[in-house]
């Protein structure tokens, strides 16, 4: 099932289907790593809608939520 | 002469790359964004000079903030170009280093923190990536130097790459492929460490480690600080006594005598008091100030290597996205507690115009430097450490209040965070003491010239009566409004000049430590120093700037007023 990636849980996998937005958000998506087909670990959710920490090949990476709202991911078990 | 330009994602490691080619000093550190202007350098290459020029990092050549501007228009005149990438990352990387191909300037690749690379298990083909992009590839480790010689035999044999242009959901699908191709990685566990680096990110560790954290760092600074000055600086300037006073008996009385001694106190040389150039222009800056700049720059180099920044960044998001900024915001408030001008420089590393007019209007206002904050505890400490804390309490909920306000009347957007968490590193020792040196060196010579300039300025405009004049125009701001003496107005004058001056000034002036704390509190507020001020011009224009003095201006009136009411009453 198709969720955002801020939907994921702490500690959870998930494999990016899509990314949506214009197209200068998907490139500095892309350049840090966030693109189809990766898998990304949920690092930390930062409390008071604080940004989220994804881990994605053993890099990490800190992103506000807005941003995970538009990277469309397919949850893992 | 030949252009070199180097280019690279934040954080690769390129500055250096530059230093080991050109053996120039330059600022390195753990975080995306250390450098946010081009530094330029010479270095021989095949016996003939070439200058090499290392602009900021940028992720492509559609930049998104003021450094990866400067990045990309420097390249339009680049006649080589080394492409550094992390070994570490290459995929990512390599979206860059396809732009650049695309530009058709001749072209060699260094495939930096090769180590790091091979340590967390990925094996690269360096030959096949070679053939592949068609350009030299060589294997670096800039901070021990392997590789580099070979990087500077290998840029004979850099040629303009012969690649079509592609879209960018082509580039992508290139880079995967070439990706499949020339790397294999191991996949490894976590250990021990990267579980610890985890606990520092994750809010409930992280938040409490934070605190301890800064709360060392600043002991750190002050026990440093505190025995440098007693044990090495002040046992230095008493040695100087006996020849500072022969000079005053030798020159007698007169305006000269005024210049380099100053007033002697119960004929003695008061070296904050005394206002000559020999005696407080030396002792300010040597004396008081450069043991806390010689400790914070210690410790805020090994804050930066180790990579910690980024983290703190990411724990604090949530309140400076609240001030119209993002956690990147803490950067120049932590660069501006050592001196405001690199502060209000590092406030390009944040995404729009209105984040860098917040940074910067709230660094002004809110932000002492290290040469304030030591003159400040110099004065007050005495008193007791309250009325230390109470000025830097002010200062904290001016910082917020001014954030808040300003997030809601500044016109213009405010992103959200978006920022590489480096791996951490053990910060070299070499590395941490060259940059802390070279920010002493920088600090010397900017900041002894304004103080003799400062202090030449205070004896003449005092013998013509200048200071009598301004004092009484703004006697009934001074006393009327902030409750402190008419004599104050000096003080904030030479302020411009040098704000730990300044502070030293308001100690003769006889005040209670309620007004001494009110004065230092608006002392910092009301404007930058000179340097600061001519940073910001430059930074955030004319314009914007005469708003950031309005508002600067009148925080300093109205905190300063609050102050009056609630520690002395009317």
């Amino acid at each position: 099932m198709t969720t955002a990636l801020i939907d994921i849980h702490t500690g959870k996998k998930a494999r990016v289907v899509k990314l949506v937005g214009g197209y200068g958000l998907q490139r500095r998506l892309r350049v840090l790593g966030i693109m189809e087909g990766k898998v990304i670990k949920v690092l930390t959710i930062q409390p008071f809608r604080g940004p989220i920490v994804i881990e994605i090949e053993g890099k990490q990476t800190t992103l506000g939520r807005g941003i995970a709202e538009r990277v469309l991911v397919e949850a893992i078990a | 002469m030949k252009k070199i330009l180097l280019m690279g994602n934040p954080n690769v490691g390129k500055s250096v790359v530059f230093s080991r080619l050109t053996g120039a000093n330059v600022i390195i550190s753990n975080y995306p964004g250390t450098t946010i202007d081009f530094t330029k350098g010479k270095m021989l290459l095949g016996g003939e000079k070439v200058e090499i020029i290392d602009p900021p990092g940028t992720y492509s050549l559609k930049h998104s903030d003021r450094a990866e501007e400067v990045a990309v228009r420097m390249l339009k005149e680049a006649d080589l170009v080394i492409n550094v990438v992390d070994a570490t990352n290459l995929e990512r990387n390599l979206f860059l280093t396809f732009e650049l191909m695309e530009k058709k300037i001749p072209m060699i690749v260094a495939l930096n923190l090769w180590d790091e690379a091979k340590h967390t298990g990925i094996n690269i083909d360096v030959k096949r990536l070679e053939k592949t992009l068609g350009v030299p590839v060589v294997p670096t480790v800039a901070l021990t130097g392997e590789g580099i010689k070979r990087l500077v035999e290998k840029t004979k044999e850099a040629k303009a790459p012969r690649i079509k242009r592609f879209t960018e959901k082509q580039r992508w699908a290139k880079i995967g492929k070439v990706i499949r191709e020339v790397q294999k990685v191991k996949h490894k566990h976590h250990t021990f460490w990267e579980r610890l680096a985890d606990a520092t990110i994750k809010p409930i560790t992280g938040i409490p480690i934070a605190l301890v954290v800064i709360f060392i760092s600043f002991w750190i600074v002050r026990l440093i600080g505190e025995n440098l000055i007693g044990y090495v600086f002040e046992p230095l300037f008493e040695l100087y006594r006996p020849l500072a006073m022969g000079i005053s008996s030798w020159l007698g009385p007169g305006f000269i005598h005024d210049v380099l001694i100053g007033k002697l106190i119960g004929g003695q040389i008061a070296y904050v008091e005394s206002m000559g150039m020999l005696t407080t222009g030396l002792f300010v800056p040597l004396g008081m100030v450069l043991p806390y700049i010689i400790s914070f720059y210690l410790m805020l180099g090994i804050l930066e290597d180790s990579g910690y920044l980024p983290r703190l960044a990411t724990l604090v998001d949530n309140v400076f996205h609240r001030l119209g900024m993002h956690g990147y915001g803490i950067v120049p408030v932590f660069l501006g507690l050592g001196c405001n001008v690199p502060g209000a420089l590092s406030a390009r590393i944040l995404s729009t115009k209105k984040q860098r007019f917040i940074a910067a209007t709230l660094l002004g206002i809110a932000v002492p430097c290290m040469a304030q904050i030591a003159m400040i505890f110099g004065i007050l400490g005495t008193y007791g450490l309250r009325y230390i804390i109470m000025v830097f309490a002010t200062l904290f909920v001016v910082y917020i209040i001014g954030g808040v306000l300003m997030n809601r009347f500044v016109r213009g957007e405010s992103p959200e965070i978006f920022l590489e968490i480096p791996h951490y590193r053990k910060p070299s020792f070499r590395a941490v003491l060259k940059k802390t040196w070279m920010r002493i060196r920088w600090f010397l010579t900017e900041a002894i010239p304004w103080l003799f300039i400062g202090v030449v300025l205070v004896n003449i405009l005092y013998s013509v009566g200048f200071l009598d004049w301004i004092g009484r125009i703004f006697a009934p701001v001074m006393e009327g409004w902030l409750g402190l003496p008419r004599e104050a107005t000096t003080a904030l004058l030479v302020g411009f000049l040098r704000k730990d001056l300044a502070v030293g000034m308001l100690l003769p002036l006889g005040m209670s430590a309620m007004q001494l704390v009110i004065a230092a509190t608006v002392l910092t507020i009301y404007f930058p120093c000179v340097a600061t001020f001519a940073v910001m011009v430059k930074e955030l224009g004319i314009k914007d700037m005469a708003k950031a003095a309005v508002i600067m201006i009148v925080t300093a009136l109205v905190v300063g007023g609050l102050m009056r009411l609630l520690l002395i009453g009317v």
